[in-house]
């Protein structure tokens, strides 16, 4: 993976060095909080419901053992001995105390890392397939250009001030893993003629006006990408809506402005700024290139596995749900579920982030992954050694073997920390997953996305889950909105609303209606929820809710 | 004209981030019964406004609706309710770090 460089750790350290400098004259009364608000954000520092919240930027979601363990040291030195990974790839420390941020910043610092541009209206961490590198049906490893893109990026003076946040996601597979297509801007590997390049999508979002992205071009070529993205973010931060925050992102621009109109624009801005890149910033993608260079694969038989893999029937159902195809026969993706029954979806406590990274370390070639998904990944795990990772794995709780399913869900920290939420995540995620595991149901029902919101601005991704579940405040009472039929890979659709929405007590009982009725109606177990949903529509489903009538009690 | 809804001055602790109570005697508690119950608008404006000027103290403060009860002002809403104790999903913050919250 990529290492700073002398010029990378003095800008890191230079920002530790003016943040505490700044919480210390916030302490000491010469900053008020208007003007110190700002700084902090900046800094990723957020004051939430119950405490402050520091939102740590994990780059494309990539992590060496040594920097979890510092996370994990964080987690029992300043909080509360866990962190919450989430959708973004980012974790989050709930409870540090503001005296203490500037220490946390300086631990982070130590291993690379930081929480600078993880809020404001500013260029955010830019998250990439949690595969990457290591995928069967890659095209390229698109860590390169998300390092790339993070460098020109991170306090770039032209983009500080962006009319809204703006998010940049790339994948190098034509399975989209990193839900592109609800991106600002939304980069897919292609080739044309032999070469790679990339499909360039603008405008996707999810929050209070979900969009799908445009595709404004087909393919970009390679030498390119840093002038296209920087025509783009021009044309939006000359255009971008200032006067509105909730019209302020590229997706409402590009909405108003109209895909042929934006795309013409950020072409033309793009001819003017194409010569200003002189080749330096490919001396430079060649240089990260090198840090991205595969593992030395071990080049052993995998006959142990194969017989473990007939023998053992828990180790057997984990593989066949937690682990994904590698590039290389002898190896395989390792998905680490943080999604247990009735635990928090995306936590881990500072002693499962030791054992991964010690796994890691061990069998995992030093590379790990947080997945939008909120789970980790050890991307590069030889078959022979999986028995014992799953047997390490299993000692920790960390072996459930659900990824995919039911239980697999993504939660927004929700009203149970965030002050913008609007309902409570978690607990339905918790009770969801309980739920379904008691009936003994998850693994019949198969491959599922539920992805819960506790407020509009979408966090939890519900409008691209199969099925999504919004938590509103209504009337100052918990309901929650159900949407179906989402889908967040390159088929991307957002989800159609159900009808009324559904109370705290009622949500659990709600999804078990709509996935009866999958059942019912599916034509075999090898139909997914989201084919039975597409093919027989909305009605079975709107029924199976709101009953014959149509829902005019369920409010 | 319609009647005003009780309310209580609320905010963030600055240095902890902890929610926070004002109460009569110009405290800043952590427990939401000992707030002071504010009955009167201009009232409540004038101890919103003692609870702003405080800013080495406390963060963001606002008036949250409240309620009469039996050992104190209680919330009334279930967000205000949340802040009264902490997350769900662990028994952290306030109603562990407190003791009869």
């Amino acid at each position: 993976m990529y290492n700073y460089n002398d010029f990378d750790d003095a800008f890191v350290r230079a920002r530790v060095a003016q943040f505490s400098d700044q919480v210390a004259r916030r302490l000491d009364g010469s900053l008020t909080e208007d003007e110190f608000r700002p700084l902090r954000l900046m800094n990723g520092l957020y004051l939430q419901l119950h405490a402050y919240m520091l939102r740590v930027a994990i780059p494309y979601g990539t992590l060496n053992p040594r920097q979890m363990r510092q996370l994990a040291m964080i987690a029992d030195t300043w909080d509360k001995g866990y962190g919450h990974f989430t959708t973004r790839q980012n974790i989050q420390f709930n409870w540090p105390k503001l005296p203490e941020v500037p220490a946390i910043l300086s631990a982070l610092a130590d291993v690379e890392m930081h929480a600078i541009q993880t809020s404001g209206n500013c260029v955010r961490n830019v998250t990439a397939d949690h595969f990457a590198g290591a995928a069967a049906d890659e095209i390229e490893d698109p860590r390169p250009y998300a390092e790339l893109l993070r460098q020109w990026s991170t306090d770039h003076p032209e983009f500080q001030f962006l009319p809204r946040k703006f998010k940049i996601a790339i994948t190098g597979s034509p399975n989209d893993r990193a839900v592109t297509a609800a991106h600002d801007i939304g980069l897919r590997m292609t080739r044309q003629n032999g070469e790679p390049g990339f499909e360039v999508l603008v405008g996707g979002g999810l929050g209070r006006t979900p969009f799908i992205a445009h595709k404004v071009r087909d393919f970009l070529p390679v030498p390119d990408l840093l002038p296209y993205v920087e025509a783009v973010l021009s044309v939006y931060n000359t255009l971008g809506r200032r006067d509105n925050k909730y019209k302020a992102r590229i997706k409402i621009t590009v909405h108003e402005t109209g895909k042929a109109e934006i795309t013409r624009m950020i072409e033309e801005r793009f001819l003017e700024i194409r010569p200003l890149f002189a080749g330096h910033d490919q001396d430079l993608l060649n240089d990260i290139r090198t840090a991205f260079a595969e593992p030395t694969y071990r080049d052993a038989p995998t006959t142990s596995h194969d017989a473990f893999y007939k023998a053992d029937p828990i180790f057997r159902a984990w593989a066949d749900t937690n682990l994904a195809e590698h590039r290389n026969p002898q190896y395989a993706i390792v998905t680490v579920s943080l999604k247990a029954p009735g635990e928090t979806p995306g936590d881990a406590t500072s002693a499962q982030m030791r054992l991964i990274a010690d796994l890691a370390e061990q069998y995992g070639h030093s590379d790990l992954r947080i997945s939008h998904e909120q789970n980790v990944i050890l991307a590069h795990v030889h078959k022979s050694d999986l028995p014992s990772v799953h047997a390490a794995l299993k000692q920790a709780g960390l072996a459930c073997a659900n990824i995919g399913l039911l239980s697999d869900i993504i939660a927004c920290p929700g009203m149970d920390y965030c002050s913008l939420a609007t309902a409570r995540a978690i607990p339905v995620a918790q009770e969801l997953a309980l739920h379904f595991d008691a009936l003994k149901l998850e693994h019949d029902i198969g491959p599922l996305k539920i992805k819960i919101s506790g407020c509009i601005n979408a966090c939890g991704h519900h409008h691209v889950g199969h099925i999504g579940i919004l938590g509103l405040d209504r009337a100052g009472v918990e309901n929650y909105q159900i949407t179906l039929g989402g889908d967040a890979t390159e088929t991307a659709a957002i989800g159609d609303k159900t009808g009324p929405g559904f109370a705290y007590t009622e949500i659990v009982p709600a999804i078990e209606r709509i996935l009866l009725t999958y059942l019912d109606m599916r034509e075999g177990p090898q139909e997914i929820f989201l084919e039975t949903y597409r093919r027989v529509g909305f009605a079975p489903f709107k029924t199976a809710l709101y009953g014959a009538e149509g829902g005019r009690d369920a409010a | 004209m319609s009647r005003f809804t009780p309310k209580v001055v609320t905010a963030n602790a600055l240095r902890e981030g902890d929610v926070v109570y004002l109460t009569t005697d110009d405290r800043w508690s952590r427990y939401h019964h000992e707030a002071e119950l504010i009955e009167d608008e201009a009232h409540a404006q004038m101890r919103l406004l003692h609870a702003a000027a405080q800013r080495q103290v406390v963060v963001g403060a606002y008036l949250a609706d409240a309620k009469a009860g039996p050992k104190g002002p209680e919330p009334t809403h279930f967000r205000e309710e949340f802040r009264t104790r902490g997350p769900s999903n662990y028994t952290h913050g306030k109603q562990t770090d407190l003791p009869n919250v």
